[in-house]
């Protein structure tokens, strides 16, 4: 593994929020064309990891390298190299209101990108579809749009600059078990035809065993452990086991084992 | 990166060269450079992929648009040397602009069809409006039959933010009126040595009209705003939702308090107005006019009947009527988005400050029928 591989290194991250320790010591590292997914029980530092390799929240102490450049002291233009490199679909997907799907998705090509008001929508209108959305919904509001629609939404924005990273929080949550699926299989499809690595934070056992090829369980402030979704169920840590062992867990590894022997 | 990447025709062997990242940061570039390029009018030509170092989805988009625009003047496109990962995201760019269909036509109504549209959404929002007062009123009489659904403490929370959190830019605006009005004022005065008139012209035009109308206007500034901001994020966060599942109506608990609170707070701050636009003239007429404290103050009751404050208190009520509801009512028409809180919350001053000001004509004219 040479570090033109590692597209995030994380090492000795410690966070302190709220009076408390969130992270003790993180240190985990995303290679190219892998997607990691990052678990853990509620209130572990899931989506504060996040906002910190984002560059959103800064990090008591440590480095969080994206692309081997040092993100927590970086300067705005360096952010601004790294920032045009990666995509991010936010939990509540964070659409603009105000703007029409297409103009969502156009944001960052007018942005970012000197190319005309035809090609920018024509790549736009590509994007939109390539998430799998119906062109005739990419004049719409995203109010007007239900919740899978939106994820799509979102997500199209999120690649509309071709990035080579993208960050998903909780892609699937609040979906229906249909749409969940068929947003795991966009994901994986995208991964594939683009080159992507994804980091995804998620709670969806399913698209754990589906969409990810290594996971990170966080707990205690540290990254439990970092392996394959067969390799962690069988991981003997309580709170590791505790965690996939609920019904739900052991439905998923039941269902996920049958679909694929 | 910008130099390695090229396209380059050869028109001797038909063939076009692409070299180098062709991604989404080169692709202005390469558009220029295929603009200048002038192609055969037929035959075939190629399109060599073997110097393709790097390919994302935008450079796929590239390729294909130029293929198609190329095969609709009558040209053969081959694409060849493409690498596998190269190939596969041309298919797939491919299949997705195959799919493609054209993007619905907008239509923009005419102008008088946008007279029309904005007409019917006016009347049709005084009928809601009118609704909303109904449904009010109802649960307003629903209420007040049951002590217990009594919300005192939201009462008192609405007469603290929107009475006594305000009283001190209201004392400071009222002192500046007075102090303003008695300097214009004395200015006419002066010329005809009727400085001791400016206790009549102050009292009344303060007590009658200036207090209620300032006071009124702030307020729909400072609080309308707020409650139509606070209930439209309320609206959008479901929280009015939840209050209805949970058996709570949310004109019980946050519309009539805020209501009430202002039905009491705008009185007592117009009286708070008045004190200080009389004290603002008094200062002006002490140092412009040399109207003693004692002349201004003894003369004071002898012009100005307490009619004239009796008529500027009695106007506050509606005022308060006029400037809650609106705000509460554009308050719950929030819907869908961060921008419509914005613009409702624009609507609730903009209106509330109209309907204030078209009562305060409505009374003027009841007032000289009645002679008062």
């Amino acid at each position: 593994m040479t570090d033109n591989d590692v597209i995030i290194e994380i090492k000795n991250l410690k966070t302190r929020l709220g009076g408390t320790w969130v992270h003790k010591d993180i240190n985990l590292s995303v290679r190219r064309g892998e997607v990691l997914g990052i678990v853990g029980g509620s209130g572990t530092g899931k989506t504060t990891l996040l906002r910190e390799m984002l560059c959103l929240t800064r990090p008591t102490a440590g480095s969080i390298k994206v692309f081997g450049q040092e993100v927590t002291t970086a300067s705005p233009q360096t952010l601004l190299a790294i920032q045009r490199r990666w995509g991010v679909l936010f939990q509540s997907n964070a659409l603009f209101s105000s703007l029409t799907v297409l103009e969502n998705v156009m944001f960052p090509l007018r942005e970012h990108t000197s190319l005309d008001l035809a090609s920018i929508q024509e790549l736009a209108i590509l994007k939109i579809q390539m998430a799998g959305l119906p062109v005739d919904s990419a004049l719409k509001y995203p109010a007007e749009l239900s919740g899978g629609m939106q994820k799509r939404a979102g997500l199209a924005r999120a690649i509309v600059l071709d990035p080579e990273l993208i960050f998903l929080d909780e892609p699937t949550a609040g979906l229906d078990p249909n749409t969940a699926a068929g947003l795991d299989e966009l994901i994986l499809n995208l991964q594939s035809t683009m080159g992507l690595t994804i980091v995804m934070v998620t709670h969806d056992i399913d698209s754990l065993w589906t969409v990810t090829n290594r996971v990170a369980f966080l707990g205690q402030g540290v990254v439990l452990c970092a392996d394959k979704m067969n390799v962690l169920v069988n991981n003997p840590n309580p709170i590791i086991h505790e965690f996939f062992s609920g019904p739900r867990g052991r439905a998923a590894e039941g269902s996920h084992q049958h679909g694929t022997s | 990166m910008t130099e390695h990447s090229t396209i380059h025709f050869d028109p001797n062997n038909r063939q076009l060269k692409c070299r180098g990242d062709l991604n989404l940061a080169n692709l202005p570039s390469l558009q220029t450079m295929l603009a200048k390029i002038s192609w055969p009018g037929s035959g075939e030509i190629t399109i060599d992929g073997e110097a393709v170092t790097k390919m994302d989805s935008a450079g796929a988009w590239l390729i294909l648009e130029l293929q198609n625009s190329l095969e609709k003047t009558g040209l053969t496109i081959h694409l060849q040397h493409f690498s596998a990962e190269s190939a596969s995201l041309l298919d797939i760019v491919k299949k997705k602009l195959g799919e493609k269909t054209s993007l619905p036509a907008m239509t923009k109504p005419n102008f008088l069809a946008t007279v029309g549209i904005n007409t019917i959404a006016q009347l049709r929002e005084f009928q809601t409006y009118l609704a909303f007062i109904g449904k009010l009123t109802f649960e307003a009489l629903r209420i007040a039959l049951k002590p217990a659904h009594w919300r005192w403490k939201s009462l008192a929370g609405a007469l603290y933010s929107t009475g006594y959190q305000g009283l001190p830019i209201i004392a400071l605006l009222s002192f500046l009126i007075g102090v303003v009005l008695t300097y214009q004022m004395g200015l006419q005065l002066r010329n005809y040595g009727a400085n001791i008139y400016i206790v009549d012209l102050l009292g009344l035009s303060v007590l009658r009209e200036f207090a209620p109308l300032i006071t009124a206007i702030m307020v729909s500034g400072r609080t309308g705003s707020a409650f139509t901001a606070s209930i439209g994020m309320m609206k959008l966060n479901q929280e009015i939702d939840a209050l209805d599942t949970l058996g709570v109506t949310p004109a019980e608990l946050l519309l009539l308090p805020r209501i009430i609170g202002l039905f009491i707070a705008l009185p007592l701050l117009t009286m708070w107005s008045d004190i200080f636009g009389i004290v603002g003239g008094m200062v002006m007429s002490n140092n412009m006019l040399g109207i003693t404290w004692y002349d201004f103050i003894n003369r004071f009751p002898h012009v100005i009947p307490l009619r004239s404050f009796i008529i500027g208190i009695g106007k506050a009520p509606v005022f308060a009527l006029i400037i809650a509801t609106i705000g509460c009512f554009e308050g719950i028409q929030v819907k869908n988005s961060a921008d419509s809180v914005g613009q409702n919350t624009t609507r609730s001053v903009v209106l509330a400050i109209f309907f204030i000001i078209v009562a305060d004509a409505v009374f003027s004219v009841i007032f000289s029928k009645m002679k008062l």
